[in-house]
């Protein structure tokens, strides 16, 4: 006999990733949002998208622009009553964003995280300096002479390296085997 | 002497925070903790990372949690980035079969195996609870009396939380600036948000979160803030001048790592704890101790 199961649901999708089941949990009582140090930019509260998401509204959650405002400080996390991973969630909203495509374009934090992790993962390290040109080039490079004075600070006070920090020819094939094979595995769900 | 593998993390190794690396080894020596870099390290991926490539980052870390658990001690870090990473990484590690097995097998790939076994600390938490105010204290040489400090935890030291202080009124580094000899003012907004790396992306809304911090600090009486994190340190030292321009204020507080002020308190030398890397100069508020 066939058993019939029904379609992965967009909450199915977020409970496989650790941390994501507890968003069953939520109670809607808004203690993440009040907390939220940049709530007050995000098209939805952080309590919008969890109902959001639990309501099946996949292309609005991904395509928001409210996880790209999460500052990462774990404030809702500590205080939910009901021991939900807000944060953890927004990295994952973010993540399920990336491979969808639907990474929000008003703002330039999805450009910065990923000149950020293309420098991680080519190099092992991260030189500040070059992630910070590569982010200023595929963002918005009129903005770079603003980092002018900020740069110059830094660099007087041997706070600015050009060269980066290279890992041994071995660690840099270990490393790079690693995440091709994480690469090749897919998502953590 | 007590031994730590030591993770200094990318700012504090090469990067713009090389002084709180500097200082951190300084320290340590003085109070008999030896830190062995662990060899070959990579990035931790960061908070940046595991937004784009959840899996990459994890195994990113996992990697460098693999190769510390092989020296068998635990893991030290003077930033509170890489110590969040870290143990967000050995929490699903240790929580999530399915996930244990999918960083296991990337790891493979590389010829390492992770058993979920390296317990990763930040060196706040190292020197507070296995060294102690007492001994601290005990090394003081020059008491950082009259010195008003203002204790800046920032996030990710204390939340979401890897049984280390209290998430939303920490006590561990004011407790530690009281060893000094010095006071620290009453600061309410302690472990609040600097703005992250948000700063790169979304400056105005990064500069507004770290004027209500200097607002908070300064009129408490605050003469410095001490940080425990490389990207909190340069959100509040570069960018204080960014700060006074934008809303017309006159901030003018040094911005040091807490292993400076320990080091000054031991009378440690200017060179091993680079005070002159700091962008608002800390000469005025120091003289009296350096």
């Amino acid at each position: 006999m066939e058993i019939k199961t029904r379609p992965k649901t967009f909450i199915d999708e977020i409970c496989a990733i650790p941390g994501g089941e507890g968003i069953r949990l939520c109670i809607q009582c808004g203690t993440c949002t009040a907390s939220c140090p940049n709530a007050d930019k995000m098209e939805y509260t952080p309590s919008q998208l969890i109902a959001m998401a639990r309501a099946g509204m996949r292309q609005e959650v991904l395509s928001s622009n409210s996880m790209w405002y999460c500052l990462s400080c774990y404030l809702c996390t500590v205080r939910c009553p009901r021991g939900i991973k807000q944060t953890g969630l927004m990295h994952a909203f973010e993540c399920l964003a990336e491979r969808a495509g639907l990474s929000y374009a008003g703002s330039f934090t999805p450009t910065m995280y990923r000149s950020f992790n293309h420098f991680a993962c080519a190099l092992g390290s991260l030189p500040e300096f070059g992630f910070m040109a590569w982010y200023y080039m595929l963002s918005n490079p009129l903005r770079a002479w603003r980092m002018i004075p900020v740069a110059w600070n830094l660099f007087r006070r041997g706070r600015l390296s050009i060269r980066a920090r290279r890992l041994t020819p071995e660690g840099t094939n270990q490393l790079r085997a690693i995440l091709d094979k994480a690469e090749s595995i897919g998502g953590v769900s | 002497m007590k031994h730590y593998t030591y993770f200094p993390g990318c700012s504090a190794s090469e990067g713009g925070a090389k002084a709180y690396n500097w200082s951190a080894r300084a320290v340590c020596k003085a109070l008999d903790v030896d830190l062995a870099e662990l060899e070959d390290w990579n990035c931790c991926g960061s908070t940046p990372s595991s937004s784009v490539d959840e899996l990459g980052a994890h195994c990113m870390a996992a990697r460098d949690l693999a190769l510390a658990e092989k020296k068998g001690l635990d893991m030290v870090t003077p930033c509170s980035a890489c110590y969040v990473i870290f143990n967000r990484t050995n929490t699903y590690f240790n929580g999530y079969p399915q996930f244990r097995a999918k960083v296991n097998e990337a790891l493979a790939a590389g010829g390492l195996e992770y058993r979920g076994t390296l317990k990763v600390r930040h060196l706040l938490d190292v020197l507070t609870t296995d060294v102690g105010y007492d001994a601290i204290a005990s090394r003081v040489k020059k008491p950082l009396s009259e010195l008003k400090v203002a204790p800046y935890y920032g996030c990710q030291i204390v939340r979401p939380g890897f049984g280390f202080d209290h998430p939303e009124s920490p006590q561990s580094l004011d407790k530690l600036i009281a060893s000094l000899g010095s006071e620290s003012v009453p600061f309410p907004l302690k472990a609040r948000c600097c703005g992250g790396s948000l700063i790169i992306s979304e400056e105005d809304l990064a500069l507004g979160l770290i004027r209500k911090i200097f607002d908070s600090a300064s009129s408490n009486g605050a003469e410095c803030l001490v940080t425990v994190c490389p990207l909190c340190q340069t959100n509040l030292d570069a960018y204080q001048s960014r700060v006074n321009k934008k809303f017309k204020t006159d901030y003018q507080l040094p911005v040091l790592f807490f292993t400076q002020l320990i080091g000054i308190a031991f009378g440690l030398s200017e060179e091993d704890l680079g005070l002159k890397t700091g962008i608002v100069p800390a000469e005025r508020v120091l003289a009296k101790y350096v």
